[in-house]
């Protein structure tokens, strides 16, 4: 499937993936990050339940610690 | 447009700021100084000396709790603007209602887990309000990484989005500061689009 990632078009090589697995398969390493798929916030206990298709439209920003 | 009719328009908004250390202490007196009308300003900690080596403090503040502090130092800085100090700590049930009337709110936490809990609660609470998010400001030199950028509809970020605060890359002045002012600057440009008729409030 692809997908828009932070307005840049990614590849996998599955049909289904939650966000989880994206997040693993893309070596995200912050822990802290806001989600947003077509728009819509993903709070982070959702992130095994969700799952990204075709198409969608992935938002994610990293929070650093420090201010 | 002349520095008078900017202030005037500014004085008619208020911005909601989360946190009273180096971004929000910072962020928050540069606000004051353009002439925004009124600052919610929210932090339950006080002052420690550590605090100001970036902190918009002074020793004699040391002590004192942060969101008062501030209070009292943009009132000597500019009396025109209203300045609401909140002292409790912040999380998902008080920040809709201490923040209720912000036209934009400023992240400035220091934490990760407090700035995603903070914009997660802005984003399903109070849709629509833009939030104004610091990541990525620790150690030194490095200017050019200071970047920002609009993520959405509603989530601005400035910061270097990479570096994280520890023991060897601690948060200093001249970063904090960037990002501090990067964040105001990004208010003042949210606000100088919005149009609002007083009255009808």
């Amino acid at each position: 499937m692809k997908i828009l990632l932070n307005n840049r078009e990614e590849e996998f090589k599955t049909d289904v993936l939650s966000i989880g697995k994206m997040i693993e398969l893309k070596k995200f390493s912050f822990r802290m990050r806001i989600i947003k798929v077509n728009g819509v916030l993903i709070p982070r206990e959702k992130y095994e339940s969700t799952f990204i298709q075709d198409g969608d439209n992935v938002l994610m920003l990293y929070l650093m610690s420090g201010g | 447009m002349k520095f008078q009719e900017i202030k005037e328009h500014l004085a008619k908004f208020r911005v909601g700021i989360a946190g009273a250390g180096g971004l929000g202490s910072n962020c928050a007196v540069s606000l004051a100084r353009c002439g925004v009308g009124t600052l919610v300003i929210s932090d339950f900690d006080i002052i420690e000396p550590a605090n100001l080596n970036r902190q918009y403090y002074f020793t004699s503040q040391v002590g004192m709790m942060k969101s008062t502090a501030l209070k009292e130092n943009i009132a000597r800085i500019n009396p025109d603007t209203t300045v609401i100090a909140h002292t409790e700590r912040l999380n998902r049930l008080n920040i809709p209602e201490i923040f209720s009337g912000c036209d934009v709110i400023v992240e400035a936490f220091d934490s990760d887990e407090m700035k995603q809990m903070l914009i997660e609660t802005v984003l399903t609470e109070m849709e629509g309000i833009p939030v104004v998010v610091g990541s990525g400001l620790a150690g030194w030199g490095n200017s050019e990484a200071i970047r920002f950028r609009k993520a959405d509809e509603t989530i601005y970020i400035c910061g270097d989005e990479s570096t994280s605060v520890d023991d060897e890359m601690p948060p200093m002045a001249p970063r904090v500061g960037i990002v501090a002012n990067m964040q105001a600057n990004t208010v003042v440009e949210i606000l100088m689009r919005k149009t609002r008729d007083y009255f009808l409030l």
